[in-house]
């Protein structure tokens, strides 16, 4: 062995120099790191040690390898190996939506990094705080088209907060920093670092903290008071106000500042798929999710009110559907940290920027303020009609589902037993698809971050890997991946990292052998001409999903009929030593209601197929 | 639809310009003219860029914009309050016959004469779109031989400075 002297010190040893022990606990910004000679891949786990990082989810290669070297020796950074690098990069996101934290995800140059592009513009879409780091060929060697180049940079420049290409070893810190600065503040979003192999080779000197040049860059957080006036003017003059809240929410932590707002002013609420949890489903004032598969009570709430308090949304396609004719009556007042977001879809009457956190807390205030004066008492703030009205469609039009007459098993009976023994405190990650609406219908939640999937970009396959992310992040919670057969065959080779890594995810294959929610909209408009949705055609079990699991080392279980439901999720919650995966076979022609079908007025829902609603004719 | 110019303070870093025009192919909007080039600060870049948009996409432009990080500033220039100017060189068919003839055309247009052959001349002119294009219809008779203009660049009129506040202290 070569002489231990001559080498360059690891990451630990100098990080363990640096940080004074008293002080360990306090925040990693703050400590001050003299500077000493490194290399730049050194740097790099440095500065994710010295920025508090603790776990990144990657897969090495040519072009990072020297980043792996002092990584091996890290003790503050736990790297995990997953199997693919689309797996590291939901990985980061579901360990940064469980927590707030930001995620971090690393691979190689070329293909390692092309991809975390999906992860990356699913994190970008959602709001979800990650930094993504890249090897990139020797920076000679960039634009010659030389082995596993791509100009990743270029490629994730429309599907990222910002991002960085570095060639110089000494400029790794302050890149790193600002990524993670970025991507936690303001609007959170991806940021991608790209480093270029000799920069992580060549010598450099670390020192932390490092300069923050960001001059363009300035998230307002406080809103304009006279913003809050009048939107607290709006809400006491209003007859049938709702409040709209968005993934923003859950984003900013503000959900108990919301709990406040609703408590004080009696406003019902709707809470979209990104902010599930965010007012608890016990809350009466609460009328579930709007949009194409929203509650009857949500969607019409939004349809009938006379004013919108959009707090942390975006009026998403899927929630307005037909813009023209949403909301028709409403005036809106729109809160939201991003500008760009106010008045894109929706021309706002009210605009607020700030952090929603903060909004709402100026809310209270002035509500409070204006209720109490003379003139607040004698006018407005008076919701009860409207109240009764909400609530009556709540009573009237619940989420249900009919049972298939042959007596197989329910998708939504299986997710909503899932939901009763599993509880509140678990997190439940959905894939996208049939059985991600039904999750997002028929699990309660009772608080933020409980819920977690991809709903801007809604990416097949996020499921797995992000509910090991979400369990790396908060092993003591009990984390199910609520997951559609098509989805799983996406990404289950994230089994093995789980296995290995001791990460006992629970995962719930809803398998109606079919890609079910594009087959549904082929029974709906395409005159039941099942094109290329049939995903095991003779019956057969292609593949065994309980073997599958078996042969990851996983624990398998399956349950074909309604009496055996609660045994496996039993079992499955019992056993905390392996992952466990649940093949539920359940009929194929269930179907996800309400729906708005596409491009039509919202006011079009149908409860269940061909039931819409009667209304009242007053409005 | 109508035309706006922006002024885009940028910081100077590689890849600055394709994030802009990246953004404008990617939200749909359409640029009509785009002109990059230094500021009377070392470290700040100065993109002029006449979009063609409606009212409402105009404020999305701005915003996006906005949203980029090394975006410092943007501004929308008033056409009736800034100075707007696009640089054109126009080759142009001229011998001894037919010579002065241009040249006392382009005159009119306070437009030089910037090289001279035999058979064609070189014409540099200055000014806003609708002269330039005036100036073009006047020289199609003589037969074009070579085109090339640049994109506008414009400043405020009036003492201030878009550079002025904020960014010196940035």
């Amino acid at each position: 062995m070569s002489d231990t002297t001559k080498q360059a010190p690891s990451p630990a040893d100098v990080a363990s120099l640096a940080r004074p022990r008293p002080t360990a606990e306090a925040k990693p910004a703050e400590a001050v790191t003299p500077a000493r000679e490194v290399t730049g891949a050194q740097a790099l786990v440095l500065s994710l040690e010295a920025i508090g990082c603790d776990t990144v989810f990657g897969i090495p290669g040519g072009a990072i390898l020297p980043a792996y070297d002092p990584m091996l020796d890290s003790k503050k950074v736990r790297h995990i190996l997953v199997r693919h690098e689309q797996g590291a990069g939901h990985a980061a996101e579901g360990y940064a939506a469980a927590t707030g934290k930001v995620g971090v995800c690393m691979a190689t140059s070329g293909p390692g990094a092309t991809n975390l592009v999906t992860p990356i513009a699913d994190a970008h879409m959602d709001s979800v705080p990650m930094v993504a780091i890249t090897g990139q060929v020797a920076s000679a060697a960039i634009g010659t088209d030389a082995f596993q180049e791509a100009d990743i940079r270029g490629i994730t420049m429309p599907i990222t907060k910002h991002n960085y290409l570095v060639t110089d070893a000494a400029k790794i810190p302050q890149a790193i920093a600002e990524a993670f600065h970025v991507a936690s503040t303001g609007r959170p979003g991806p940021v991608l670092v790209d480093i270029s192999k000799d920069a992580l080779q060549a010598k450099t000197t670390f020192s932390w903290p490092p300069q923050i040049d960001l001059p363009g860059y300035r998230p307002v957080l406080r809103p304009h008071g006279k913003q809050i006036r009048e939107a607290a003017r709006l809400m006491a003059a209003a007859k049938r106000p709702i409040l709209y809240v968005g993934g923003g929410v859950v984003r900013a932590r503000a959900s108990e500042q919301l709990r406040r707002l609703v408590e004080l002013t009696q406003i019902p609420v709707v809470t979209t798929l990104m902010a599930r949890g965010t007012v608890p489903d016990s809350e009466p004032l609460n009328l579930g999710m709007p949009g194409m598969h929203g509650t009857v009570a949500a969607v019409t709430g939004l349809q009938k009110s006379d004013l919108i308090i959009a707090l942390g949304a975006r009026f998403d396609d899927r929630v307005t559907g037909q813009l023209s004719t949403f909301a028709p009556h409403a005036k809106v007042i729109h809160a939201d940290i991003d500008p760009a977001e106010i008045s894109k879809n929706r021309i706002a009457d009210v605009p607020i920027v700030g952090d929603v956190g903060e909004v709402i807390k100026d809310l209270i205030e002035q509500v409070t303020l204006d209720r109490a004066s003379a003139e607040g008492a004698e006018h407005g703030w008076d919701y009860a009609a409207w109240r009764t009205r909400v609530a009556d469609w709540k009573q009237t039009f619940p989420l249900g589902w009919t049972d298939s007459e042959d007596g197989t098993l329910s998708p939504q009976y299986v997710i909503e037993r899932i939901g009763a023994l599993s509880g509140p405190e678990s997190t439940y990650v959905a894939g996208v698809g049939q059985h991600q609406m039904w999750a997002a219908q028929f699990v309660q939640y009772e608080r933020p971050n409980a819920w977690i999937n991809s709903g801007g970009l809604g990416t097949m396959g996020f499921s797995v890997p992000a509910a090991m992310g979400a369990k790396v992040a908060e092993p003591e919670r009990t984390v199910w991946a609520i997951d559609g057969d098509g989805c799983f065959q996406m990404t289950n080779q994230e089994l093995a990292t789980c296995v290995i890594n001791n990460i006992p995810i629970k995962v719930a294959v809803i398998n109606n052998s079919s890609l079910g929610m594009v087959r549904q909209w082929q029974t709906l408009f395409y005159n039941e001409r099942y094109s290329n949705t049939d995903l095991q055609p003779m019956s057969q079990r292609v593949p065994d999903f309980v073997k599958l699991a078996d042969a990851y080392g996983c624990l398998g279980l399956r349950a074909e009929t309604p009496e055996e439901v609660d045994a496996v999720i039993k079992q499955a919650l019992e056993t905390d030593d392996r992952p466990v995966v649940i093949d539920f076979i359940v009929h194929r022609d269930a179907m996800v209601w309400p729906m708005v079908p596409a491009g039509v007025s919202n006011d079009m829902i149908q409860a269940a197929r061909h039931e819409a609603p009667v209304w009242e004719r007053e409005d | 639809m109508s035309k706006h110019t922006l002024s885009v303070l940028v910081e100077d870093k590689p890849g600055v310009l394709t994030r802009v025009a990246a953004l404008f192919s990617r939200r749909g909007f359409n640029i009509n003219s785009l002109a990059v080039g230094p500021t009377e600060l070392p470290e700040i870049s100065r993109i002029t860029v006449v979009v063609e948009v409606e009212g409402s996409a105009l404020e999305q432009v701005t915003k996006q914009l906005n949203k980029l990080i090394e975006v410092l500033k943007v501004v929308e220039l008033d056409p009736h309050a800034s100075v707007q100017r696009e640089i054109l060189l126009v080759k142009v068919r001229a011998d001894a016959a037919t010579r002065s003839q241009v040249i006392d055309t382009i005159q009119l247009f306070k437009a030089k004469v910037v090289d001279v052959t035999t058979d064609a001349i070189v014409i540099e002119a200055t000014g806003n779109s609708d002269k330039l294009r005036a100036l073009l219809d006047v020289l199609e008779p003589f037969g074009i031989k070579e085109l090339v203009q640049s994109g506008m660049v414009a400043v405020g009129r009036g003492s201030r400075s878009i550079t002025d506040r904020s960014l010196r202290s940035a």
